[in-house]
């Protein structure tokens, strides 16, 4: 893999931009593997480069049946923060933030990480005794937040209307090192790092079944053929539960659809992430100047990848009052994903039933702001057997009633 | 959007006009369960790609339960039912195996 920098910029301009090879190889699989991944989305591909990285497990495939980040990591709002209450999910998303910090470096992939600060509007009185405790567990934890009043929000956010008709804003929890990064970065960095470490990507290849000798994995058919391995991490969002299916075990998971939406690109006029939860609703404005929204998802099951237009009423809505300048703009685009939801919101990273087998989902709405967490700890579990990171999450949690009490999945009311 | 007759008052309730109830026909369990079906009967859900029976309620309306076949593959209704039944009736399963031949979900097909 040749290395990107300034000079590799100004050699490749002076022959005319002929010495660029491609980011990643895409080879035909191999018999056999020591660690598979299924999925390469943000999180398989954290999980493949953590296994490489930390613990020196080359031999791995990652296999994804459409192409590489054209799933939920295409299609989110790339928000960061790790402002969260309890313990194991404050650990794992902080853990997550603080490898963004320095993952362009890391992976020498450009991801485009700004930190650029999220605030969370407290618009009830509820809302601001909530805030005002997780700033304080905050503190305990070690993540960096602060309670802020109406006045300081209204200079971080000039555009804001502090007095809205139904939900004035009275503060809000400030996270300076939260922000946004680049989605699709993430997963072709990550895949970069993967590919330059000699692992496989292997890209238009359907998992169809998993192959188990005395309760133990042992491979995986797919629409290429049988390849063996001895460990199997399932990391697939949406289509957890039929990949499980395969496994011979169940998931308490359900999938739902989730929208989001873009504005028509505008002068640069907000430089934070506001999230507004009591209304529903959150915006910050992409490096293009597109005012990127976060929608709500659809109370059925669901496994289109569109969701339902009244939501998106509903959003603007919130957000025209919240922001009146934005009323006349238009919007450019709108789209959904599938986000596999439990029981109590929080993820599942857990060993299975099934030995050598592992699960990371349930990331529900919350997933990408945790990647680099998700993979890092995701292979620690695979490599080792034990996560300190992972250990809360595990898929027993819900028989032993160890649930972890908060919607992590946005912090908005889905 | 997403319309279901209410199969009460007759209506043809947009979605804004209904509460999703989740996954219908659970079998309940209590007290003297064991935990696997107590943790089942919670969080153990069907979550098929394909046909599903779901629970509605017509909230903006008459305010009745109801239940509804559909698929959570195609957003097709296949039709809507009466609550007070631990089972889909015949003309739902057919009009399902019209559609889609060899369907299956739970323990009725």
């Amino acid at each position: 893999m040749k290395h990107y920098s300034a000079f590799a910029v100004a050699r490749e301009a002076l022959r005319y931009h002929t010495g660029w090879e491609r980011a990643w190889r895409s080879p035909e699989p191999k018999k056999r593997y020591d660690a598979i991944i299924v999925g390469a989305g943000g999180h398989g591909l954290a999980t493949a480069y953590y296994l490489g990285k930390n613990y020196g497990i080359q031999n791995v495939a990652v296999i994804e049946k459409g192409w590489l980040g054209g799933g939920n990591t295409g299609r989110n709002t790339t928000i960061i923060r790790s402002n969260y209450l309890q313990d194991p999910s404050a650990a794992i998303y902080e853990k997550a933030r603080s490898l963004y910090e320095d993952l362009s470096q890391d992976l020498n992939y450009n991801i485009m990480f700004s930190p650029r600060g999220v605030i969370m509007l407290a618009q009830t009185q509820h809302e601001i005794r909530g805030y005002q405790r997780t700033a304080h567990a905050n503190a305990l934890q070690g993540v960096q937040t602060e309670w802020i009043g109406p006045e300081r929000v209204k200079e971080l956010v000039p555009i804001i209307n502090l007095d809205g008709p139904r939900y004035p804003v009275l503060g809000g929890l400030w996270q300076e090192r939260g922000g946004t990064a680049r989605h699709d970065a993430v997963a072709w960095g990550y895949a970069r790092a993967c590919s330059a470490m000699g692992m496989d990507i292997i890209q238009q290849c359907e998992v169809t079944g998993v192959r188990q000798e005395n309760g133990r994995v042992v491979g995986v058919d797919t629409t290429k053929g049988a390849i063996d391995c001895d460990k199997l991490g399932i990391v697939v969002a949406g289509h957890s539960g039929q990949l499980a299916e395969m496994a011979g075990f169940r998931l308490p998971l359900e999938a739902v659809a989730l929208q989001a939406l873009v504005s028509e690109p505008i002068k640069p006029c907000m430089d934070v992430v506001v999230m507004a939860n009591t209304v529903h609703g959150y915006m910050s404005q992409s490096d293009k100047g597109e005012m990127v929204i976060g929608g709500g998802t659809d109370a059925y099951n669901n496994f289109t990848q569109r969701g339902s237009f009244h939501h998106i009423e509903e959003t603007v809505r919130a957000l025209v009052e919240t922001f009146p300048m934005i009323s006349r703009l238009k919007m450019l685009r709108q789209w959904g994903g599938i986000v596999d939801m439990t029981g109590d919101r929080s993820p599942i990273l857990s060993k299975t039933p099934l030995q050598g087998c592992f699960i990371n989902g349930g990331w529900g709405t919350g997933g990408f702001k945790a990647i680099p967490g998700s993979g890092w700890g995701m292979a620690q579990l695979m490599a080792t057997g034990h996560s300190s990171l992972t250990e809360a999450f595990s898929l027993d949690r819900f028989k032993e009633g160890r649930f972890i009490d908060e919607s992590v999945a946005a912090g908005v009311a889905h | 959007m997403l319309i279901l007759n209410c199969p009460y008052c007759g209506v043809d309730a947009e979605e804004t006009e209904l509460a999703a109830g989740g996954e219908a026909h659970l079998k309940r369990f209590g007290p003297g369960s064991s935990d696997d079906e107590f943790h089942d009967y919670l969080f153990m859900r069907e979550n098929p790609k394909g046909v599903h029976f779901e629970r509605w309620r017509h909230a903006n309306g008459c305010g009745k339960w109801f239940h509804a076949a559909r698929c959570t593959q195609t957003l097709e209704v296949f039709g809507t039912y009466s609550a007070q039944t631990t089972e889909p009736p015949q003309e739902i399963k057919d009009a399902i195996t019209a559609k889609r031949p060899g369907w299956s979900w739970r323990e009725f097909s």
